[in-house]
């Protein structure tokens, strides 16, 4: 088989265009002195599957952004192993990409810049990424807002910018970090199906964070539960729902109503635990969870 | 990012026409009004007012002030005096900006300057005048360094605020799409500064007037015609030109205001992301 230059290819079937896989292992974080320190990671593992969309769910102040962190690098494990591609994971990279909780698009760049940053950054204007520019614009619905400033554009609108500005870079992995948090319930769920679009389309390994069970299943293949600090992996659901997925499918059928029952089921239990301990991050953790179970 | 300086750009820009602009005009005119009978008021009211009486009315200024737009050397004063702000302030900008970028890049580097700088800073540049006229050869240079002080200060500590409160995502999402430290100054931290060079400069200029005028009546405004018109005011005052002094002071309410407003615009226009919308 002759090997295709994985740069700049869009073909979702194509192996290389899958991206990497992670593995993490026994990985611990804490901050502070090594005994007194706090831990807030403690002994995860888990695997993001090539081209597969891992979502991990569980409560704020959880110490997923502190995974996040350790996966795009910025940070490196007390203890454990991440590795990408087998290979142990040195630093920040241009193969792993993260998506900010709040919008981190550059307010001084126009739309079209903005998406241009990543080739541009790597000496890559050339005719292909403008073209995939253009391409992403319109999938995103923002050609006409090419020239827009950020401070010209809806909250959901910038999240588009920023999700096509991840998306041009074609990471190997690419990480979201609640990318849709904070906004209405309309335009979250518009930026869902975007979001769904733009992942069929370029299939990449996806580590997507969120705290909304309904979100989580409607773009997931796997869902990590975690518990509460220190942040372990609870149990691992797969979703075998077919894609494309429809709101509407989803909350008539049985798999996606057992997956959520049992999601559900494990959270409450965590809070409850955490409530046990008297820890303060457990009130949150019921406050968030009980409505989501009595709907449930 | 800094939702102020966006506010107060957009108030300027959109001043220029408008209701507010009508109220600023009446606002003026009301003021020359009550100055006018203020000055006038032993002859028109039949007593005189306390202090305003000793000022000359505005109507006397006026026609001093067209008396002196006619004259060559009123001409070459403001010139003079004009020469030195853009001097001491572009000499500012030039070393102020990369510094303060500097400061603001480097822990080590800040470490070193911020606490000389901290006690230079304090020091107001009208003291610096005595020493500066023995430092420096001529008197020309000694006014434009202490005319350099007065912007320098703002300059560089507007920069430097503006780089150290740019947001880390910005510096974490540039990095993790393949910038480069060279490629990260020059699209992030260069136009994340920007407003704040933009205020900096714009309140710089204002306060390299003040100081150049103080500068150049302390060291006698240098030879030849015409020594400024900071020179200008002493003499009138030498003089007892009380009408002279007036149409003076004004003449620089008027090149500051220019300044200010011109830097106002160039910072409007080099950072449109703030304005447009």
């Amino acid at each position: 088989m002759q090997q295709k230059t994985p740069a700049i290819s869009l073909d979702a079937n194509d192996a290389f265009s899958l991206g990497s896989e992670i593995r993490v292992q026994n990985v611990s974080k804490s901050y502070g002195a090594e005994h007194f320190g706090k831990q807030v990671i403690r002994n995860c593992s888990f695997a993001l599957e090539r081209g597969k969309l891992t979502v991990m769910i569980g409560p704020s102040g959880c110490g997923k952004s502190t995974l996040i962190r350790l996966l795009a690098g910025f940070e490196r494990p007390s203890s454990g192993t991440i590795t990408v591609d087998g290979k142990p994971m040195t630093g920040p990279g241009v193969d792993r990409l993260v998506v900010f909780q709040e919008t981190a698009l550059f307010p001084w760049m126009s739309t079209y810049d903005n998406i241009m940053y990543g080739p541009r950054a790597r000496g890559q204007d050339t005719s292909e990424t403008r073209d995939l520019a253009e391409m992403l614009l319109e999938k995103v619905g923002l050609s006409a807002f090419r020239k827009k400033y950020p401070s010209q554009l809806s909250g959901g609108m910038q999240r588009r910018v920023e999700l096509a500005r991840a998306m041009i870079n074609q990471p190997n992995v690419m990480i979201l970090d609640e990318p849709f948090r904070g906004l209405d319930a309309m335009t979250k769920r518009l930026m869902q199906e975007y979001y769904a679009n733009l992942y069929s389309e370029f299939r990449r390994t996806t580590f997507f964070v969120t705290t909304d069970i309904d979100e989580a299943i409607y773009l997931a293949d796997r869902i990590l539960i975690m518990t509460n600090i220190p942040t372990e992996v609870r149990a691992s659901i797969d979703v075998h729902l077919p894609r494309p997925r429809h709101v509407e499918n989803i909350t008539e059928s049985d798999e996606a109503n057992a997956i959520k029952t049992q999601a559900l089921g494990l959270l409450h239990e965590e809070a409850m635990k955490s409530f046990v301990r008297g820890s303060k991050a457990a009130a949150d953790f019921i406050e968030a969870y009980s409505k989501r179970v009595s709907q449930g | 990012m800094n939702r102020g300086v966006a506010t107060a750009l957009k108030v300027t820009a959109g001043f220029v026409a408008g209701e507010d602009w009508w109220r600023g005009i009446a606002a003026i005119f009301a003021f020359l009004i009550f100055w006018e009978a203020g000055s006038r008021s032993e002859s028109w009211l039949g007593f005189a007012l306390p202090w305003i009486s000793h000022i000359p009315p505005p109507t006397a200024v006026l026609q001093e002030m067209i008396k002196l737009v006619q004259d060559a050397s009123f001409w070459q004063s403001a010139f003079l005096s004009t020469l030195r702000v853009f001097e001491g302030f572009f000499a500012a900008m030039l070393i102020g900006i990369p510094l303060g970028l500097a400061m603001a890049v480097s822990r080590t580097f800040y470490g070193i300057t911020f606490p000389v700088f901290e006690v230079l800073r304090p020091i107001p540049p009208l003291a610096w005048v005595p020493a500066s006229i023995i430092f420096w050869p001529t008197q020309e240079l000694s006014i434009a360094f202490v005319t350099f002080l007065g912007a320098f200060f703002t300059i560089v500590i507007n920069v430097v605020g503006g780089a150290q409160a740019i947001d880390v995502r910005y510096f974490q999402a540039a990095r993790s799409m393949g910038s480069s430290t060279s490629d990260i100054f020059r699209r992030i931290i260069l136009p994340a500064t920007l407003p704040s060079i933009a205020v900096g400069a714009t309140v710089g200029v204002g306060i390299t007037w003040a100081v150049v005028v103080a500068a150049e009546m302390i060291s006698g405004g240098g030879s030849g015609a015409g020594g400024g018109l900071g020179f200008f005011i002493w003499n009138s005052y030498v003089g007892g030109s009380y009408t002279q002094i007036v149409a003076g002071m004004i003449s620089i309410g008027i090149a500051g205001y220019i300044s200010s407003a011109a830097l106002r615009k160039v910072g409007t226009w080099m950072t449109p992301w703030l304005t447009e919308g």
